[in-house]
This record gives structure tokens, sequence and C-alpha cells, in this order.
């Protein structure tokens, strides 16, 4: 390494001079950026820039948790990826870009969901953790963790025109349980894939987080602490509203949340005259979680003797129209077929006779015999 | 008297799509129910985004929690701002 001054190289040096010369970071800010470590949960919209601007400022290390690949429908916000990653994992696209935009940067790589089982151990030991996820089970896995390590957590979040960020767990301020006790019940809030979101939302919000996540390694400014800032694209409004830490709260205030326990995925979300899409695994957590939900099994009684779900009842597709006073109107209907196409086709058949918490299960029994139940034979 | 009442895009789909809507004052609960007399599907969901148990949706009177006012009889001023604000997921 060229000579350059304290642990910044020469090189180094050059690149951060825009840094260096501000009297708010300096040569100490800098070196501190580079002694920090920066957790980012999720390389999606939001994890793009945030990995982007952090690798590009010098952070000297990123963690970064992600399980999934990149797919064509990312590339419209996930600027982390390429035409060339869809297909590829996450992890090695994130990795490839920001290694190539500062080679300085040491990626630590988290090739999983964040889990109840995993989550304390993947963020504690960083320094700041930077919500990037899509889910609210996430979401609040990863507020309870940043509450019991006191890993502070740059928050964001964002849905259609509109997005949300502020700072949570730090010592004093509030968490996000203080805003939002739990998750909301399934059925009360569609997710970005349903909904929709503009391109470049998750860039204006990512970046705040970014900027939160420097301010907090540097301890300058005045970070989000015990505020929310609405962003609103479309009429280009910020508002900035105050988050008081609740006593009452279950994670920061009686810290009667002790350890992290999975909550049931609730991000899929029928829309108003349709269904929306379950994931095996959501709908197995859902199971275990002891949810009231009929499972609907909508093949044909010689595919129903070759394996099922348990506990779902069998009406087959043909008979549905005839037989719907055999399925209830007060739960969440989840209905599966071999693959998933005729199953679309009965929940859009229920969406239409007036159901409105109809999921299809995604993959049918073919993917829940290969990721949740493998005696189920395959056919 | 006018006063706001701005919604968040999840819950503006309840209310004809509109996201900002001009209102008489009085109290909080006065203020809301002007919108959902007209939209009831919106009312609904607001009580139950609200309930105590499981709020995941937040009423602000300017940049006040109304649960650190006085909640739903909250005073509502001339020039208020009102923010219903959803917990969102999106990433």
């Amino acid at each position: 390494m060229t000579a350059g001054i304290g642990t910044l190289s020469q090189a180094e040096l050059v690149r951060y001079s825009r840094h260096v010369i501000l009297p708010e970071v300096g040569l100490a800010g800098q070196e501190r950026l580079k002694a920090s470590r920066v957790l980012i949960v999720g390389c999606g919209g939001l994890g793009s820039p945030v990995a982007l601007y952090l690798a590009a400022a010098g952070v000297g290390t990123l963690g970064l948790v992600d399980f999934d690949t990149v797919d064509a429908s990312n590339l419209q916000r996930q600027i982390l990826h390429s035409t060339s990653g869809v297909g590829h994992s996450k992890l090695d696209s994130a990795e490839a870009r920001l290694l190539n935009l500062n080679p300085y940067t040491r990626i630590e790589r988290y090739d999983t969901r964040l889990t109840a089982a995993n989550g304390i151990e993947i963020i504690e030991g960083y320094d700041v953790v930077v919500d990037g996820t899509d889910n609210f089970a996430t979401r609040y896995l990863v507020n309870d963790a940043c509450v019991l390590t006191g890993v502070p957590n740059a928050y964001g979040s964002i849905f259609r025109f509109e997005g949300q960020a502020s700072v949570f767990a730090t010592a004093d301020g509030p968490c996000y349980r203080c805003l939002f006790r739990d998750p909301p019940p399934a059925g009360a809030v569609p997710n970005c894939a349903e909904g929709g979101v503009l391109g470049v939302l998750p860039g204006l919000v990512g970046t705040i987080q970014a900027t939160e996540a420097i301010k907090l390694l540097l301890g300058i400014g005045r970070p989000l602490i015990g505020e929310l800032l609405l962003v609103n694209a479309l009429d280009m409004e910020f508002r900035r509203l105050k988050i008081r830490k609740d006593p009452t709260c279950p994670a920061c205030g009686t810290h009667e949340i002790k350890g992290l326990v999975e909550v049931e995925e609730v991000c899929e979300v029928p829309v108003a005259g349709g269904y929306a899409e379950l994931s095996v695994g959501a709908l197995a957590d859902r199971r275990k979680a002891g949810r009231e939900q009929f499972i609907l099994d909508v093949r044909e009684p010689h595919e129903w003797a070759i394996g099922r779900i348990e506990g779902a009842e069998l009406i087959p597709l043909g008979e549905l129209h005839r037989s719907l006073d055999r399925v209830p109107r007060d739960r969440d209907v989840a209905v599966y077929c071999k693959g998933g196409t005729r199953s679309a086709q009965a929940a859009d058949l229920l969406a239409k006779s007036g159901y409105t918490r109809v999921f299809n299960v995604s993959g049918g029994i073919l993917a829940w015999s290969a990721e949740i139940d493998p005696t189920i034979p395959r056919y | 008297m006018a006063v706001t009442v701005s919604l968040p895009a999840v819950l503006a789909r309840h209310a004809g799509g509109v996201r900002n809507h001009f209102v008489g004052g009085g109290t909080l609960a006065e203020a809301l129910a002007s919108i959902t007399r007209d939209y009831p599907d919106l009312g609904r969901r607001l009580t139950e985004a609200t309930n105590p148990d499981n709020a995941f949706v937040a009423i602000y009177v300017n940049d006040e929690d109304s649960r650190f006012l006085g909640g739903l009889t909250t005073p509502i001023r001339d020039g208020d701002e009102i923010s219903v604000v959803s917990a969102i997921a999106g990433g």
C-alpha cells in the first residue's frame, strides 16, 4: 500500500478527498468510516442505493443479507443489479458491483433470510443496521434484534409513490414498535408487488437511509431519531412527524420482548375483487402459528390420493362453482393445485363470487413437496 | 374553516382515490367523520387499523401523534393538518 496518513492509503485519500475537506468529516471521520461496519438487510430497491453510497463513501465493512436471485422485474428500481445478473444471486451481483465501485470495501455475505434463529447473531457486531426489507415479518425481526443488541436501525419503507424513513433503536430514542406495536393483520396492507412502486422512490428513501447511517457513524448532524420522515414523490412533499418513545412498548419500553420470535408473514394481501399469492413457506408458517384458515385443494381425486396438504379439503375445480357453500367466507382461503394454475382459476372464481380473503398457493403441491414436506410424492 | 386530512395511498383507495380532503373542525373524530360519512369502507378500515391493541395506522394532528394529544377527542383548529400514517413494508 502506498504511504498515506493513518489508516488511509494515498489512493484512498484521493478517493475520499471531497469528504476529507469537509470539516464535519475530516481525516478522523474518514478513518472512522473505514473502521465502521454497516449491515444492509435486503439488497433490493432500498438496499441498492444504500449499499452503493455507503461503499462509495468508504464505509469499511458492509454486511449484506439476501437470499433472492435477480429477476428482470427488479431492474426498474434495484440499481445494484444489472441485466447480466438476471437469474444470479443478488449477493453475487451486489458484491461484484460494490467491489468494482470501491475495492477498499470489505463485503460480508449472509445468503439467508433474516430469521428469529439467526437475527441476533447476524446483527450484533455491526455499528448500524439499514432496514431495506420488503415485508413486515422481517421488519419486526430487525427492529427487535436492533433493540436487543443496541444497534441503531436506519429504517426506510416504500409503497407506490410514498416512503417513510426514521432512525430507530438508539439508546434513548423510540423503536418501530413505539409507532406501530404489531404487524398488521393479513389483508390490511398491500405490498409493492401488488400495489406497485415508482422505481425512483427507493432511490429517494434509500439515500436518506444512507445519509442517516453516515451521520450515525460519524456522530454528526441531527439524525431522524424520534422523527418519521414522510416522503410523497407525486407532490414532492416531505413532512416530519414526531415519534415518541412509548414507555409501554414491549420492545424498548417494558422490555418484555427478550428474544426474537418469528412473525407470521403478512405481506401477501388480496386486492379488492382479486386474490393474492401465498408462498408455501408462508402457508407453512401460518399453519404452524395455528392460524384459522381454510385450505382448499382443487385437484382431481386421483391426484388427492397421491398426496395432500394435511387439513385441506378437496373440491375439484370443475365442481367449485356449485360447491361454494362448503367454502367459508369468514376466514382466509388458501387454494392449491399441482403447480398453481388451476388454483389461480379457482381463486379468481372465489374472488369474483365475493370472497375477500383468497390466496393462491404459489407453485402448488409441487412447491410444498420441494420446500416443506418431501414425503409428498412429486408426479 | 380549512383543515386538511392527508390519507396514505393504502387508504386513499378507499376514499375515491383522493389523498387530500378538506374538512371542518371540531374534534378529530368529527373531522374524520366528515370523510368517512361519504366513504364508509374507509371508516371501517380506520376503526380496525387504529384499534389500540394492534394499531398499524397512526393519526397525526400537525406533527404530533393524536394518541399523545386527546385521541379522537383532540380539538381541531383552523389550519390544522391531519395526517393518517399507515405502516408500509415495501423495500
